[in-house]
């Protein structure tokens, strides 16, 4: 197990050298100068170089991309183009909305999924499964910015139970912070609890139908306690592996939903980073949400040996 | 009172009638054998009496277990009684185990279902019921996972969960089929103990007459959902009275009729010191454990026109020696040479050796592609040749190689699940014809087919050999076969032929130990059953 985990973790870190070097290289082939953007089509020449030279730009490729990685290895992330202020408070600002709300976003879709999942493979075939199975048909049709906007009318507009858009912020206490990310959190969630709500129950049926299943009953178990105890852990492997996903996919794809309802996250900055050619940013940003990505696959592939001890002996 | 008792039980899924009027009794202390083809209905039958049956299904009759009509009890009732008094062992102990759960475990839950003990009390008799199924948790510890064990210590640890509150029916539905032979004798011997001492009944489920004749006291033969004939197993074999049981005991020991041939012709496939190695599993980050050679300096070699058997059990290198005469796999040392031509060449495999041997494989079921049409299945080995034939020629070549096997041109538009497994494994020999190869390796071909079916493709190839001048590799755990089909055997063991020679020497008078005891092993009908049989 030990060996597992170095193994894994090793590869975490070749995936984040290697992801930095591909990251780095795409920016440096996007055409565009920062400075010249910054100081508009008329700068002086001598001033452009002037700037060039404070941002760093006249260095190499090479020990540009070295003061990056080095920079950020000790939480520098080099000062914003634009904003000209450091690059790492912008993002702890922003992550400090949009962790969470991934976070709440996935607790609420696993939450919703879990039971909806096995409540259905239990009913296989019954009322229970086609309910499920019609609701989640829908949550995973309906885009989420549309049902966002839906809540806003519904429980921010008509209801004011709560308010349409801005983040509260963390000073005014948790409770508040916590209440303006409920609806985008229900938006983001809804899609993605039908899709693991499905995902659910398609792999809880075929574990069900496993010789295992038919041992434990054969044991004298009844049909819940083979579930509970037998089919459901066997379940777990690909439900793991698409909450995985979307957690990679909720930090760096909440973007519209930040946009509905106003809320500065890190899909709103990096948006903003790319139309103002702040390279420095959107590198940042983007490395940040490939160091997300990588660390959550790391925690799926030990959750994976945890759940299944024939993966503990293998790479 | 019988220990159980069936009477005119019938079973529908769906709508779909399952069992007709099925009767059967067992008394404790005694092993009933049921035997029947696929689709005879004994697994259903056995599923019946643990009313663990699939969704839609319905009974009639009566089911009497220790007097009880389990018919009429309720699935809350049924889980009192499934476990502690009626326990099932299956076919297949590679899936029957939850592969994420300790074996030991696995079998105090049987315990813990069904008594408010402690965990550890648990364990304890979890640990005692692993020693009467010969597998001491000092050797194998209770902390095991099941991928950790042989698939015969698996069937123990299956054995162990339902024995473990000492039931008084054990119901095993082909519990050794799936294993070799010797573990297969192990595994019954265990069984036979295990009825013994604890004067439980058995219901041995079985399509291997031998397997059941050796054990049981009762027989019962079924068909197609019906019970054909039932009596003492020792009355039953000397007057069977059904044309069908008598055509099973027939089918089981049949020996096809091989044309004679005088002179053997010139070496066609040359086996020389083959050897062949696969690389260890990684170790640390750079290293890797050391390889394990399959097969070790193999050499043999097979003459034209003539059947050459290849026996030994799972693991002993069968398949990677198949693999390497087939050009799939390249060897680490030695040779392998087709009428002369090397079989690997070049770091690629000889096309032209290749097109002159085709392969069936066991598995009738997985071997084809289900989206395609029989004559694009059969008409597969074409792309072997520079230039195959095309259009009419083509379907004519289709349709001679399905006559060949007989089966009919119409055929050959149809979709393969549209056939009965014999009829897929005649279409596998038709397409390894289509190509008139000189040698075709059977790799297990019959082992999946029912008795009689078998002894059909066995006839069939036979009857191909003498008119195509085939010359056979036939390559099979199930000895029986082997010596009904092959002139000369071959005996594998750990990657090594340890014995060679003709067929009826090796058997009647084997000098190796191991080839000794696997014969000794495998099952065989009692000799008045093979006299009726002949």
């Amino acid at each position: 197990m030990l060996q597992f985990f170095l193994k894994r973790l090793m590869a975490l870190v070749l995936t984040l050298v290697v992801a930095s070097g591909v990251i780095f290289l795409c920016l440096e082939i996007v055409p565009g100068d920062p400075a010249l953007y910054m100081l508009g089509l008329n700068a002086q020449e001598d001033t452009l170089a002037a700037l060039r030279a404070e941002l760093g730009l006249d260095m190499g490729p090479l020990a540009r991309y070295w003061a990056w990685v080095s920079g950020m290895v000790v939480g520098d992330f080099g000062i914003s183009y634009t904003y000209r202020t450091p690059v790492a408070e912008m993002v702890a600002e922003r992550l400090k909305v949009s962790l969470p709300l991934a976070v709440y976003a996935l607790t609420l879709s696993t939450a919703i999924a879990f039971p909806a999942g096995i409540w259905a493979a239990s009913r296989r075939g019954r009322g229970a499964d086609i309910a499920v199975m019609g609701v989640t048909q829908l949550g995973v049709a309906i885009p989420n910015f549309w049902f966002a906007m839906l809540m806003v009318l519904v429980f921010a507009i008509q209801l004011r139970w709560f308010n349409a858009g801005g983040f509260a912020g963390w000073e005014a206490g948790v409770g508040p912070a916590l209440k303006s990310l409920t609806l985008p959190a229900i938006a983001l969630a809804l899609p993605q609890a039908s899709i693991l709500a499905r995902v659910m129950r398609s792999a809880l049926l075929e574990s069900l139908n496993e010789d295992y299943v038919r041992t434990a009953r054969a044991k004298g178990l009844s049909r819940g306690q083979a579930l509970w105890r037998h089919a459901l852990r066997n379940a777990l492997i690909p439900v793991l592996t698409i909450i995985g996903l979307q957690f990679a996919f909720l930090m760096a794809g909440a973007i519209i939903i930040e946009n509905v309802f106003y809320l500065p996250g890190l899909g709103r900055l990096v948006f903003q980073a790319i139309s103002a050619r702040d390279l420095i940013v959107v590198e940042s940003v983007v490395m940040l949400l490939v160091f997300a990505v990588v660390v959550v696959n790391f925690l799926v592939d030990i959750a994976y040996a945890l759940v299944d001890p024939r993966l503990r002996g293998q790479v | 009172m019988s220990l159980l008792q069936i009477d005119k039980l019938s079973l529908a899924i769906g709508g779909v009638q399952i069992l007709h009027d099925v009767s059967l009794r067992l008394e404790a202390g005694q092993i009933l054998g049921v035997i029947g083809e696929s689709g005879s209905g004994k697994s259903m039958t056995a599923f019946a009496v643990t009313q663990l049956l699939p969704v839609g299904a319905t009974c009639r009759g009566r089911v009497l277990l220790q007097g009880q009509d389990v018919l009429a009890q309720t699935e809350a009732q049924m889980c009192q009684l499934r476990g502690r008094v009626v326990s099932m062992v299956f076919q297949e102990p590679m899936t029957a185990l939850n592969p994420l759960h300790p074996i030991g475990q696995q079998v105090a839950e049987t315990i813990m279902v069904h008594e408010n003990i402690s965990r550890s009390a648990a364990m304890a008799r979890a640990a005692q019921a692993l020693t009467r199924a010969e597998l001491p948790p000092e050797r194998f510890p209770m902390g095991r996972y099941p991928h950790e064990l042989s698939g015969g210590q698996r069937q123990r640890v299956v054995i162990a969960m339902a024995i473990a509150l000492r039931p008084s029916l054990l119901i095993a539905d082909e519990p050794t089929t799936a294993l070799d032979v010797t573990t297969q004798a192990e595994i019954l011997a265990l069984l036979r103990r295990l009825v013994q001492e604890d004067g439980m009944g058995l219901m041995l489920i079985s399509h291997d007459l031998a397997v059941v004749a050796d054990m049981a006291d009762q027989i019962v033969i079924m068909r197609q959902g019906e019970v054909v004939e039932q009596g003492p197993a020792a009355q039953l074999f000397s007057g069977l009275r059904h044309p069908y049981s008598q055509a099973l005991l027939a089918a089981s020991g049949h020996v096809p009729a091989r044309p004679h041939r005088g002179q053997l012709g010139a070496p066609l496939l040359e086996v020389q010191r083959a050897t062949r190695r696969y690389a260890g599993p990684r170790r640390g980050l750079w290293g890797r454990a050391p390889g394990f050679e399959a097969v070790r300096d193999v050499s043999f070699c097979l003459r034209r026109g003539e059947s050459l058997g290849l026996v030994g059990e799972s693991g002993c290198g069968k398949s990677t020696l198949t693999r390497a005469i087939l050009g799939l796999d390249a060897l680490q040392s030695g040779s392998i040479a087709f009428d002369g031509q090397p079989v690997w060449a070049g770091g690629s495999p000889a096309r032209a050796v290749r097109r002159r041997m085709q392969v069936v494989f066991q598995d009738p079921y997985g071997s084809f592609n289900p989206r395609w049409k029989v004559a694009r299945l059969v008409a597969e080995p074409f792309h072997l040749l520079d230039q195959p034939p095309t259009g009419a020629a083509r379907r004519a070549a289709v349709n001679e190689a399905l006559h060949s096997v007989g089966l009919t041109a119409a055929d050959g538009d149809k979709y393969i699940h549209e056939f009965s497994g014999g009829q897929r494994q005649r279409i596998a020999i038709a397409r390894a014809l289509i190509i008139k190869p000189d040698l075709i390796i059977l790799d297990e071909a019959v082992s999946a087919l029912d008795v009689s079916v078998r002894a059909q493709v066995l006839d069939l190839l036979a009857d191909l050999s003498g008119r195509f001048g085939l010359s056979y590799l036939f390559i099979s755990h199930d000895l029986g076969v082997v010596r009904a089909i092959t002139d000369r055997v071959l005996v594998m063991r750990a990657g090594q032929i340890i014995e060679e020679g003709p067929t009826e020497q090796v058997f009647a008078s084997p000098t190796h130990p191991y080839t000794k005891e696997l014969i000794a092993a495998a099952p065989v009908l009692p000799a008045y059953a093979k006299e009726i049989a002949q």
